[in-house]
């Protein structure tokens, strides 16, 4: 990058300069499934839906209020799934998107999960509708706190159920409190979470 | 990059340096001397801080030796708030603490950081602040601020003008009541400096914090005014520079333009005001015409002349800026997308704006190179922004909730 040149690659300002596939009016679009994830109070919400054929995403529309990354990579992420099988798309992860994306600031990378996590929400409730549920995969909780063994999930979960702070956190599960190596990212996949769930 | 549009709207930010503070300073890159040297390469340095200091005292009707050259307005405000807490039984050789037992600051929370995070500092050092809150203009209540005041109250600290909304808050009134009981009073005049007028003596504050990158001089100097019977101690020990007030050899240059600039700014204070009062209300009524559903924030008239700052509904502000960016346009915003915190500005939420609003906010700041063509090249381009971050927004209900 030279001096002067955007904050962002290329790619994420051609997607957010030109943003493809924004659901216009909802009213109008007769969707399979629908996700939206975010919170207007963090300063992000995503809404995702999709229309499904023969087990293929054969439509993917979405809205938000967001910033030049949520913008950027919604939109690159409806350009990968179109097209694409329900269970391919299902296992997008944010990393594709910024991979596609040439890249994300470090500070901006869980503006990019919301898109990602408004698909999902969207592939589960098309599941939902249409009784089969039995597809609906739950993620594989990862051990953060190695000496405590604490999982993201009970980390989720403590932010999904109202916990706000890391001392509250720690007090509740005793996290970090023996070698103290997980802290950091503790304290960041609080910060995610919170952007997720506000 | 030359022939690229380039309209620079974020002055409160920080300020280009004026071709004639470039002059100054290219007139004085050979004055390396050290002020403090006795020899006449020292005494040519020490000449033109003169000048400077004479020059930033005026600016502020203040004496040349009420001026204490800083790093900047952060140094400044540091230096004030921590000498408070600093007592001679805690150890502090300075020996010149008189307020000792005082301990208490009472401050605001529209302040810039280096004055909240100070008292964050201060809080965790075992002071204790008092946050006074403000109204939806961001002012202050005087008496809710009087009613503060315990016999632990040392200093009382306030914006003299917010960076954000620009409100002004009366300095005047807090430093009677501050005197009325026996407090010191700060104010931080960084915003204020070469927007609206600034007396010392009329005021009656004992400390102001000034800044020069913010009046069109370099960055990285700044002042701390001390009224001369005013209580003292440094935050940097070293050297006898400025009287034993703060160590480290003098920023020639910095001072040089700092003093320029000063001296350019009293000049032209009435002239700038009315121009960046009829430019900011010409932006202000373009977009109050042509965008639907916004809020202006701060107050309507105890404002400085070239601050708007308004909220966009469902539009989020750092999409807002980086759109306005590639049309050469570049302001700030209150969004928490700029920071790497989820927080949006302190001083929207302040004033109560909802997160929603707080996140669409943008500020323009206005300042000498702006002209009436570049107020309506904005007017022109922002409603076709706005509207396009709105089509896309979740947030956005177009009025109808």
């Amino acid at each position: 990058m030279t001096a002067g040149s955007w904050l962002y690659t290329d790619k994420v300002k051609e997607h957010f300069t030109n943003p493809r596939n924004i659901l216009d009016d909802e009213d109008k679009y007769d969707s399979d499934g629908r996700g939206e994830v975010g919170n207007i109070t963090c300063g992000d919400q995503m809404l995702v839906v999709i229309k499904v054929k023969d087990n293929k995403i054969t439509d993917c529309k979405w809205k938000t209020y967001g910033c030049a990354s949520a913008i950027a990579s919604t939109s690159m992420m409806s350009e990968m799934v179109i097209g694409m099988g329900l269970k391919e798309a299902y296992h997008i992860k944010p990393e594709d998107i910024v991979k596609s994306l040439d890249g994300l600031p470090e500070h901006k990378i869980h503006c990019s999960v919301l898109g990602d996590r408004a698909l999902r929400a969207a592939i589960e409730d098309y599941y939902r509708r249409n009784g089969l549920e039995d597809e609906i995969e739950v993620e594989p909780a990862r051990v953060v706190c190695h000496c405590k063994n604490i999982t993201d999930r009970e980390i989720e979960d403590f932010v999904k159920n109202g916990g706000k702070t890391f001392e509250e956190l720690q007090e509740k599960t005793e996290i970090g409190t023996v070698c103290g190596g997980c802290v950091d990212e503790v304290k960041e996949l609080l910060h995610d979470y919170h952007h997720i769930y506000g | 990059m030359s022939e690229e549009k380039r309209i620079y709207m974020d002055y409160n930010a920080t300020t280009p340096i004026r071709q004639e503070v470039k002059e100054a300073l290219i007139e004085s890159f050979d004055l390396y001397g050290n002020p403090s040297s006795l020899h006449t390469p020292g005494r040519l340095a020490t000449e033109k801080i003169v000048e400077a200091r004479i020059n930033i005292a005026k600016l502020i009707n203040a004496e040349p030796d009420e001026i204490i050259f800083t790093a900047g307005g952060s140094e400044s405000n540091n230096t004030v708030l921590k000498y408070v807490v600093c007592s001679p039984n805690k150890g502090c050789s300075g020996g010149c603490c008189s307020k000792a037992g005082r301990d208490q600051i009472i401050t605001t929370v529209i302040e810039h950081p280096s004055i909240i995070s100070t008292m964050d500092f201060i809080k965790d050092q075992g002071g204790t602040p008092v946050m006074l809150g403000v109204d939806s203009k961001g002012k202050i209540d005087l008496k809710e601020l009087e009613e503060s005041i315990t016999e632990k109250t040392a200093l009382i600290s306030v914006m003299m003008a917010n960076n954000e909304i620009g409100t002004i808050q009366d300095i005047k009134e807090i430093a009677r009541i501050g005197k009325k009981h026996g407090v010191l009073v700060h104010t931080d005049a960084v915003q204020a400096a070469g927007k609206i007028p600034i007396d010392v003596k009329d005021l009656g504050v004992d400390y102001l914090s000034l800044s020069g990158h913010k009046i069109y001089a370099p960055k990285g100097i700044g002042i701390l005014y001390a009224r001369r019977k005013a209580p003292y101690c440094p935050f940097i020990h070293g050297g006898h520079q400025e009287d034993g007030r703060r160590a480290g050899t003098l920023n020639n240059l910095g001072i040089i333009g700092f003093g320029r600039a000063a001296e350019l700014a009293l000049k032209e204070i009435d002239m700038e005001y009315r121009t960046m009062q009829r430019l900011r209300d010409r932006l202000k009524a373009g977009i109050v015409k042509s965008v639907p559903d916004i809020k202006i924030n701060g107050h309507e008239t105890d404002v400085l002349p070239n601050t708007l700052n308004v909220s966009f509904a469902g539009a989020e502000g750092e999409s807002i800026l980086l759109y306005l960016d590639m049309e050469g346009i570049a302001v700030s915003t209150g969004s928490a997308c700029s920071s790497d915190s989820l927080e949006p500005s302190q001083v929207l939420l302040s004033i109560g704006l909802g997160p929603e609003l707080a996140h669409g906010s943008i500020r323009f700041s206005l300042g000498r190179e702006n002209t009436e063509s570049d107020i309506d090249y904005v007017i022109e381009k922002l409603p076709p922004v706005i509207a396009k971050i709105r089509k896309m927004s979740t947030a956005y209900t177009g009025g109808k909730k």
